[in-house]
């Protein structure tokens, strides 16, 4: 029983490993790319963590595979916002079937940031 | 049983972390290659936690999670390098 349900963990999360990688590579754009392979990736992680606790079942690994998953679940989100912005900053061009880009409304967002003293990076 | 299964795990990991490295290489700006980065980091610590419960070793997963830190500073390390470079 088990077996079972560790063969079921640890098939599906490398599935959804192999979806999110499969999407950064056919996405036409970086941030759908960002978006396919973090979501895909975080929980295909988290499956093959639940697994591995399962697997290994003494309380030293389950405490280390839980920091593993605290940790990623909550690094993960944050990368992806941080490369998106720099990206966007960076002027990487949008696909061109992009409906909606809401910052284009502003006419200069980065004057802004700059002239407030101090502030971040 | 489980070796059957950790076996397809690990190569479906690994076709996995071929398919992420040809976007590393090919991707046409670098926010793609860190994107690319990302997520081979975050695919090698899922086979180092599934090789360190298939052959019963605790400690190889330490270094998942050493693995797992750098990956998220270099990240914000490239990020940072990238909007900074722009505004110069």
């Amino acid at each position: 029983m088990m077996e079972i349900l560790i063969a079921l963990f640890w098939l599906a999360g490398a599935l959804f490993a192999l979806l999110g990688a499969v999407g950064l590579l056919r996405m036409p754009d970086v941030f759908t790319r960002m978006q396919a392979s973090t979501k895909a990736s975080t929980l295909g992680l988290g499956c093959l963590l639940l697994g591995a606790a399962l697997q290994m079942g003494d309380f030293g690994s389950l405490i280390r595979v839980a920091s593993i998953g605290a940790f990623v679940l909550l690094t993960t989100p944050v990368a992806a916002h941080v490369i998106a912005r720099a990206a966007y900053f960076a002027d990487v061009p949008l696909w061109e079937g992009t409906v909606l880009d809401e910052r284009r409304r502003h006419p200069d967002p980065r004057g802004e940031a700059e002239q407030r003293p101090g502030g971040p990076g | 049983m489980v070796d059957i299964v950790a076996h397809i795990t690990l190569a479906t990991l690994g076709i996995a972390l071929l398919v992420s490295v040809v976007r590393l290489v090919k991707g046409p700006s670098l926010p793609d290659r860190i994107v690319a980065m990302d997520l081979v980091g975050v695919l090698v610590v899922g086979f180092i936690v599934v090789l360190a419960a298939w052959t019963g070793v605790q400690a190889t997963l330490d270094a998942a999670i050493v693995i797992a830190l750098i990956g998220f500073l270099g990240t914000i390390a490239y990020a940072t390098y990238v909007e900074r470079g722009h505004r110069e």
